[in-house]
């Protein structure tokens, strides 16, 4: 099974695409501002340079480094989004297997917390929370926002629970005295585990987009710096009337990368799973 | 049916409680003694805002009451439709600083989340199954749908506002004209939302085309597109009858979407600096004008809920099943 898996997985051209962009990007999100000396917000140089030899993304208007920027952006993008999108994968989970296996009033009780938090716009209550409590860490946005984005996944997780209750593997466990932990563990989730790796990574991605339009909004957080935030400043300092392009194109660019090869990467890993979408 | 409506009416209900009952709490949740932070965080400069400001904090609170009685009263002035005083805009009223401003949210969001989920499930029902179509149509909506919304209204507000200088990139109307019902005015107001609408209908289509290209896949492999193939039904009629199936779930997932959608709105409004819901919003933020954000809150969240229903009663007329109390429509 493992070794089928990967036999399609490297014949995937989606998985490649998608998996060696966000490999790139993550690499030069994690190497990258080990080689450079200077934080990301000093002024290092002449002001609004155009990219080139020195600068390779040019510099602002306050002459600080905007590729020394874009390097420690990436970086905490790719951490917001997979703590964020990794703690809304974990409260999906919980919810969604104690409802599907437990049933009855239990999962009456989440179902309708579930869909009361689904139709909830996250984004407003987002700004809520922000404003009144000040999120100034990335680790704390993380959380908001995975607080916020679980009910979609364990809403499909619930469904793919009810649907493996009913299993002959899962009664023989529960009539061999195995308890609900463990049969959740053991017997349910190794079932829909690519299905579970799938709900990570569109909510990986979902959380990068939540974050940058937070960050634009002026709730991003202070401690550091993100593609959105560079967003956020360049809008403040009027860059698209000054013509500064290279101040707000690498940093959407980058996260409309990072999300797309997402998705695409996502599309890909469907395939290898699903025997059913296979192209061959 | 009545059960159907029923059981969405409760959550609907349920969540405006519990959105009124956050915002009544996280403002107790903030660390120190809120009323003192706040004034000194409002840096209100005129004497009179600081003083309605110190009573109007001492009420909302309102150390000598019980909490239950501080709980009832934010419900109370809710009822009566008092938002409290903006401090940004002393002395406005919040509640007519978004009544101004919902028209303007409206417009752009109701013709751009219709249009882009027409127009995408046209796309995505061409394009299954069509090779070179969906070689095509597939990657851009990928493109589309990852693209954060506000990327893409600031490059287009750089492209075609500053450098091709053809559209106007600040405002909702130009500043030299007044409010009026002459073709000049709302011709210039066109004008005007022409370029966030389509920025917003851009990033929408990608994920609406996506989906309807995945349906339309699935339902063209069920045992019904099969019988009518063997039959010798033509593929169009085919095609036309999994379209009309494989519309029953782009319609949930609207309303699943409509979060996001406001969301990108808001902030394609701060991009162009239309007058919005957006541009207020990022006015309150700014400004420490808690008043107006919790107001512009509870405006999006009634919006959103109001939104859902008539979602569901699209759903109840076009889905039969729903109407004679069959399964079909997942709550």
């Amino acid at each position: 099974m493992k070794t089928e898996a990967l036999y399609f997985a490297i014949r995937n051209t989606k998985l490649l695409v998608g998996a060696g962009i966000i490999l790139v990007l993550l690499g030069i999100g994690v190497i990258g501002p080990f080689f450079i000396d200077k934080p990301p917000t000093e002024y290092v140089g002449m002001q609004m340079q155009p990219p080139g030899g020195e600068f390779w993304l040019g510099t602002n208007t306050f002459g600080q480094d905007l590729w020394a920027q874009f390097v420690h952006g990436l970086r905490t993008t790719f951490l917001v989004g997979a703590l964020g999108g990794g703690i809304a994968a974990v409260i999906g989970m919980v919810v969604g297997f104690l409802a599907g296996y437990k049933g009855g009033w239990i999962d009456e009780i989440l179902n309708m917390l579930t869909n009361i938090v689904l139709v909830l716009p996250t984004l407003a209550v987002l700004f809520i929370l922000n404003a009144y409590i000040g999120v100034r860490s990335a680790g704390m946005q993380a959380l908001f926002i995975g607080l916020t984005q679980w009910p979609w996944a364990a809403r499909s997780i619930r469904a793919q629970t009810f649907s493996l209750r009913g299993r002959d593997f899962v009664d023989l466990a529960r009539l061999s005295g195995v308890g609900s932990g463990r049969i959740i563990m053991r017997e349910i989730a190794p079932n829909m585990s690519s299905y579970l790796l799938l709900t990570f990574i569109l909510l990986f991605g979902g959380s990068i987009l939540i974050a940058s339009s937070l960050d634009f909004i002026g709730l991003g957080p202070t401690d550091a710096v993100s593609l959105g935030l560079m967003l956020q400043q360049a809008h403040q300092w009027s860059a698209m009337h000054l013509g500064l392009w290279w101040w707000f194109v690498p940093p959407g660019a980058g996260i409309t990368l990072i999300v797309g090869a997402l998705y695409v990467a996502n599309v890909g890993l469907d395939e290898v799973f699903n025997p059913k979408l296979r192209e061959l | 049916m009545r059960r159907y409506f029923g059981r969405k009416l409760l959550i609907y209900g349920l969540t405006f409680f519990m959105a009124v009952t956050v915002n009544w709490l996280v403002p107790r949740l903030m660390p120190g003694d809120p009323v003192a932070s706040m004034l000194a965080r409002a840096r209100v400069a005129q004497p009179e805002a600081q003083e309605a400001l110190r009573v109007y904090y001492n009420n909302l609170f309102g150390f000598d009451l019980p909490w239950w009685q501080q709980y009832l009263n934010s419900w109370g002035s809710l009822f009566r439709g008092d938002f409290g005083i903006s401090l940004w805009a002393f002395p406005t009223p919040v509640a007519d600083l978004l009544t101004r401003a919902v028209p303007y949210s409206l417009a752009l969001l109701v013709p751009s989340i219709l249009l882009s989920w027409v127009v995408g499930n046209r796309l995505g029902a061409l394009a299954a199954r069509r090779k070179v179509l969906d070689n095509t149509v597939l990657p851009v909506s990928y493109v589309l749908t990852a693209t954060p919304y506000l990327w893409l209204a600031a490059l287009m507000a750089w492209g075609f506002g500053v450098v091709w200088g053809i559209f106007p990139v600040a405002g909702g109307y130009s500043f030299s004209m007044t409010p009026s019902l002459t073709w000049a005015f709302v011709a210039d107001l066109f004008w005007h939302w022409l370029l966030p609408f389509a920025s917003l209908f851009l990033v929408a289509l990608g994920g609406w085309a996506i989906g309807m290209r995945n349906v339309i896949i699935y339902e063209l492999e069920s045992d019904y597109a099969n019988y009518m193939s063997a039959l010798g039904a033509p593929q169009k009629l085919i095609r036309r009858y999994a379209f009309r199936n494989a519309v029953l779930p782009q319609i949930t997932g609207l309303a699943l979407q409509l979060g996001v959608l406001v969301a990108g709105a808001l902030v394609t409004e701060i991009v162009f600096s239309y007058p919005g819901l957006g541009s207020l919003i990022l006015a309150a933020i700014q400004n420490k004008d808690f008043f107006l954000l919790q107001g512009a809150f509870l405006f999006i969240v009634l919006g959103v809920l109001i939104a859902n229903f008539i979602i569901d009663v699209v759903y109840v007329i076009v889905d039969p099943r729903t109407r004679v109390g069959m399964a079909g429509a997942a709550a």
